[in-house]
């Protein structure tokens, strides 16, 4: 279990104001200068060295991101950093804690990582259904501000380095990082084409970095207490904390700060008060928020939750959002209400996701219901195939997977709906 | 150069390729619906899919992906193959399939990509999406159930037509394509989505129903609506053509076309002149040719070399070489094109011509626009100034302020700034490497006006090497030819007047204030029973530009080939055989029996006209002697109605609706269907 002293959110109960007096009593902003002071190439180096994989679901090396940005401007376009708090993934409560009691560390974070990555202003991008996190977040950026820690000057470091507080309308889509560069340009969430990556040509064309709002949060304890710290939690390429969001079928769902690689078991147990019913009960896990395949009981049980060691499971990480359903649950119209979301949420720009997670619904309604042919199970998996990877953004992939999991897991449950809905007997083929 | 590989083949492709022209350059064909060579690129339908090795383990849209050297591009492997026909599925499950009464049907992209690519069975067993119909102006007839959300109409408005008035709204499955507040939309080039709409959500409201493509002949024909000489395609079934639509042309239109050039053909078949007429105690009353040219005769015997020609806006050079032969040999010499009285210098045809040619000007970085709306007097053009705008270029203007798509700088309507440039512009005109200067047919009326235009072409110094910024925007389709076939009195339509001819004959001229010529016995050579016709004293029925081979030159004086595509109404003759057939009743035999005999000797007498392609002109302005022009001399652009220019037009339904709805702001209530 993760000890108290090494906790960078020291604050994600609430327990204490988020202003930036309580902040800077719990450490933030403390001589930021001096961070800053490391110069930037160092900066990016003990990102680099620290382990820390980008916390916005796909895991991508944090310091490797940042070191692909232009390190000077041929043609006078500026760097932007982009953080994504655009936090709508079912079962992903995470930033929204971190904004709501720690909005300082990610604001110090911005000024940090904007100044690695040469940029001239970050701007975080806010769900708009977060209507208080937004209000607290414009509340403490002005506080950083009018403290001289943000502008001209930042932190007394030489370093000009804006933030600005952009507010979603309350879109899935914006999430995906292009998609939301151009809704932050004023246009239709949808995603670009890649190529040109962000950090070619990004935010008004300029060279962008978007990272997700825990990812920066961290980086100003990270070096405050150096990269070794920070792998020393976690499995080899799995390293460091990670703020866990347990809900569902548990005794005390919670967001809570853990070690990377914590077994499953383990996790639950000393934070979420155990599952509802005993472990017996436990049916299968979402464990990286509603777009990773559920993971049976069985093989979550001791699994280390990293990203590695789910993906071994054929699911995944994610934004570490862990729903948890007991035996209770409806699967398949678990499942099939994941399905609606995606159907819900596509943005309707390329064809098999616009097309797609419409039919997929459909067919898993009648999944639900058993109202469906055997044969169907198969045809449903083979259209998830046909959307998975043909897509412009991963969002087409985040509606697939669900299904492929419960197809792969939970076959013979949609069997048995079937047969008993055609009066309880297999037919032979005519 | 990158060097990539495709399906083996190894081919060169410029830099900035895609990976899609790789293919194509290798041979391979590539599925696709949003992408389109003249738009941007969208990378949403996913149809062109492949493999390409480096890269992601899964397919990639070759449309949007950049060629870069060592690649190897699998197009035919069964994961392609598979994705493909993924593709395919997802956009033909919420489509109708109502091809037996689509009127894309035959022609449809969606058809033959689904033949060529698809599964052949659907596993679909949902319900369709229905689709609201939308409303898109007069020309545009939507059915939007069939829409496969390709976005091509969409990045056309927004791109090439300058008007963001199509969208795309909602989100999903429900996505819908819309004009802004379900308006008609506002352009000029609206029908073009109809071409590029891959399915048929788009189709022609004229056409609807009228025609399938297999039954039509098609014909390439040059149009007439404007100086631009649109490369067309002429539809025809029986004796009626069906509709027109553009032809790929680099040079002139690339292959876009506007509303009047698509759709003035159903004034083909109105207020057609399909037989002669004579005027008899006032009225004219319906003859026989051999009334009509006796009565002619009976004039021109007293009229002997008072005898004058005024040429229309859409005639063809062979009719007016035979009636200029005409009069020739009559002894006259009274021939005059500018209907509308311009009186311009035209010794130098350089120096009234558009020098930049209309691809040119693409490459302009400074244009300053004198007294002309592009956008009507030639909307292709106009939108190749777009296209120079949106690669930097600064457009000045002097004349009323109009919306032209496009940032531009007005100097104010005030032509006798033509003296005085504003410093600024001035200052663009001559830092720019290729400065263009457009003179419309306002500023030319403008006393004074040609010759302060020509001068800044010294002062502005629009000639540098092998660059000619010097353009005259001519609006109309006749007259280059004309002005190369002398149609063109020094003086105009006023020293015609003077003259006050005894025997005027009147080639499809129907802009001309006829008043003047009261006197004259008036001779209408013509296809539509316009505003010509009615005063004319003889009416003959000529054949119009789609049932005639003829010569067009357009307004940068390139030399156009049209051909015949069905054949005059009734006893309507082609308009060089009319002449042909009169010369002998007056006693005066034309040297040529037939059309090849006519061209021959127009060839042998103007080799211009003998090439397709571009006239060059020599450039040596006359020395015109400098006019003042009073502080705020104000023009009113010559085309007060962008539909209804000409009598073909006037008599389309379609345009007159079109002018009625989209300029004059008319409300037209739809029946449910």
């Amino acid at each position: 279990m993760l000890a108290d002293k090494d906790r960078i959110f020291t604050n994600v109960y609430g327990f204490q104001p988020w202003n930036l007096k309580a902040a800077q009593k719990r450490g933030d902003w403390d001589n930021t200068k001096a961070l800053m002071a490391l110069g930037q190439d160092q900066i990016i180096e003990e990102i680099k060295n620290s382990g820390l994989r980008g916390r916005g679901g796909a895991g991508f090396p944090t310091g490797m991101k940042w070191s692909f940005m232009p390190k000077e401007s041929k043609d006078g376009r500026p760097n932007f950093l982009v953080i994504n708090a655009d936090e709508s993934e079912p079962g992903s409560c995470k930033d929204r804690e971190i904004i709501r009691h720690d909005p300082h560390k990610l604001i110090e974070g911005a000024l940090i990582a904007g100044f690695a990555m040469r940029a001239r202003a970050a701007y975080i991008y806010i769900r708009g259904e977060f209507i208080r996190e937004a209000e607290t977040l414009f509340a403490a950026v002005q506080e950083a501000y009018d403290a001289g820690l943000l502008g001209k000057n930042a932190a007394g470091s030489g370093y000009d380095f804006d933030v600005f507080v952009h507010r979603g309308a309350g879109a899935y889509i914006c999430g995906e990082e292009t998609a939301l560069l151009e809704s932050l340009e004023g246009k239709k969430g949808q995603p670009r084409l890649k190529p040109p990556f962000p950090a070619g040509a990004g935010l008004y064309g300029c060279p962008t970095t978007v990272n997700n709002v825990e990812s920066i949060a961290v980086t100003p304890t990270i070096l405050r207490r150096g990269a070794a710290w920070f792998k020393g939690f976690g499995r080899e390429n799995n390293h460091g904390t990670k703020l866990f969001q347990i809900s569902g079928h548990v005794n005390k769902p919670c967001v809570v700060e853990e070690a990377m690689s914590i077994p499953f078991r383990e996790l639950i147990e000393k934070h979420a008060g155990g599952i509802r019913g005993g472990w017996d009960n436990l049916l299968a896990v979402i464990p990286g928020g509603s777009s990773v395949p559920l993971v049976p009981a069985k093989e979550i049980m001791d699994a280390p939750m990293d990203f590695d060691g789910l993906r071994a499971l054929g699911s995944g990480l994610g934004t570490a959002a862990v729903i948890v359903m007991d035996k209770s649950t409806d699967i398949v119209r678990a499942i099939s209400r994941i399905s609606y979301f995606y159907k819900h949420e596509s943005c309707g720009q390329c064809t098999p996701c616009r097309e797609g997670t419409g039919w997929m619904w459909r067919v898993m309604e009648r999944l639900r219901t058993g109202d469906a042919d055997i044969g169907e199970i198969d045809t449903l998996l083979d259209v998830t195939k046909q959307i998975e990877g043909h897509t412009i953004c991963a969002l087409g992939d985040a509606a697939a997977w669900p299904i492929q999991g419960l197809v792969r897991h939970f076959r013979p449950e949609i069997e048995r709906r079937i047969i008993e809905k055609q009066g309880g007997a297999l037919e032979a083929a005519e | 150069m990158p060097k990539v590989k495709v399906d083996g083949i190894e081919v060169e492709v410029p830099v900035g390729a895609t990976v899609m022209q790789a293919c194509e350059a290798a041979g391979k064909e590539i599925p696709r619906f949003c992408y389109h060579e003249r738009l941007t690129i969208a990378g949403n339908c996913r149809m062109c899919l492949v493999e390409v090795k480096p890269g992601p383990p899964k397919p990639q849209a070759s449309c949007a992906l950049p060629a870069s050297d060592g690649q190897e591009i699998t197009t035919m492997s069964p994961a392609v193959k598979k994705a493909r026909e993924g593709v395919m599925e997802f956009l033909l499950i919420n489509h109708p399939l109502d091809c037996p009464i689509c009127d894309q049907g035959g022609e449809c992209d969606l058809q033959d990509q689904a033949v060529a690519y698809g599964r052949g069975h659907s596993r679909f067993a949902e319900n369709k999406r229905a689709v609201t119909e939308k409303y898109m102006g007069p020309v545009v007839k939507t059915i939007m159930t069939r829409c496969i959300q390709c976005t091509r109409c969409v990045r056309f408005a927004e791109e090439v037509a300058g008007v963001e008035e199509i969208g795309a709204i909602y989100r999903g499955e429900n996505m819908q394509i819309t004009s802004y507040l379900e308006g008609a939309v506002t352009s000029e080039l609206s029908g073009n989505v109809v071409d590029l709409c891959p399915v048929g959500a788009l189709v022609s409201k004229p056409y609807s129903f009228e025609a399938r493509p297999w039954e039509l002949s098609k014909v390439p024909g040059i149009d007439v609506s404007d100086g631009v000489g649109t490369n067309i395609r002429i539809d025809s079934r029986l004796r009626e053509v069906m509709r027109v639509v553009p032809r790929i042309s680099e040079e002139v239109n690339e292959e876009w076309a506007h509303d009047k050039t698509r759709h003035m053909v159903d004034g083909l078949t109105r207020n057609r002149l399909d037989r002669p007429w004579v005027r008899k105690g006032g009225k004219l009353q319906a003859a026989t040719w051999e009334e009509a040219f006796d009565a002619i005769a009976k004039v021109a015997k007293k009229a002997g070399d008072s005898v004058a020609a005024v040429a229309g806006d859409l005639v063809d050079v062979e009719t007016m070489y035979a009636a200029k032969k005409l009069l020739a040999s009559l002894g006259s010499n009274l021939i005059e094109g500018r209907q509308t009285g311009l009186a311009y210098d035209a010794t130098n045809i350089a120096a009234v011509n558009f020098n930049t040619t209309i691809a040119g000007i693409e490459t302009a970085d400074a244009i300053l626009l004198v007294g002309t709306n592009p956008r009507w007097e030639a909307s292709l053009v106009n939108t190749r100034i777009r296209k120079a705008v949106k690669k930097g270029a600064k457009v000045f203007a002097i004349g009323p302020e109009v919306d032209l798509t496009y940032p531009v700088e007005w100097l104010g309507n005030d032509m006798s700034l033509l003296a005085k440039l504003p410093k600024a512009a001035a200052d663009a005109m001559t830092k720019a490497e290729r400065p263009a200067m457009i003179v419309g047919g306002s500023a030319l009326k403008v006393p004074g006006g040609q010759a302060a235009s020509l001068a800044l072409v010294d002062s502005l110094n629009l000639i540098r090497g092998d660059w000619n910024g010097y353009n005259v925007l001519h609006t109309v389709a006749a007259r280059t030819a004309g002005l190369m076939l002398g149609y063109a009195l020094a003086g105009g339509m006023a020293a015609l007047a003077e003259k006050a001819p005894k025997l005027l004959f009147l080639l499809g001229a129907d802009e001309a204030d006829l008043s003047p010529f009261d006197k004259s016995f008036k001779v209408y050579v013509g296809h539509h029973g316009d505003k010509g016709a009615h005063g004319a004293d003889v009416i003959l029925p000529g054949a119009a530009y789609t049932e005639k081979h003829g010569i067009y030159v357009n307004l940068e004086g390139r030399v156009q080939y049209s051909e015949r595509a069905i054949f005059p109404p009734g006893d309507a003759r082609e308009d060089w055989s009319i002449f042909r057939a009169l010369s002998a009743v007056l006693g005066k035999p034309l040297p040529f029996d037939s059309f090849g005999e006519l061209r021959t000797a127009l060839f042998a007498e103007y080799p211009a006209f003998a090439e397709a392609g571009l006239v060059r002109f020599d450039w040596a302005p006359p020395a015109l002697k400098a006019e003042a022009i009073a502080q705020g001399t104000e023009v009113a652009y010559p085309i007060k109605d962008f539909y209804l220019t000409n009598p073909i037009a006037r008599s389309s339904p379609t345009l007159r609706r079109c002018s009625a709805e989209i300029l004059h702001g008319e409300d037209f209530a739809e029946a449910a269907e």
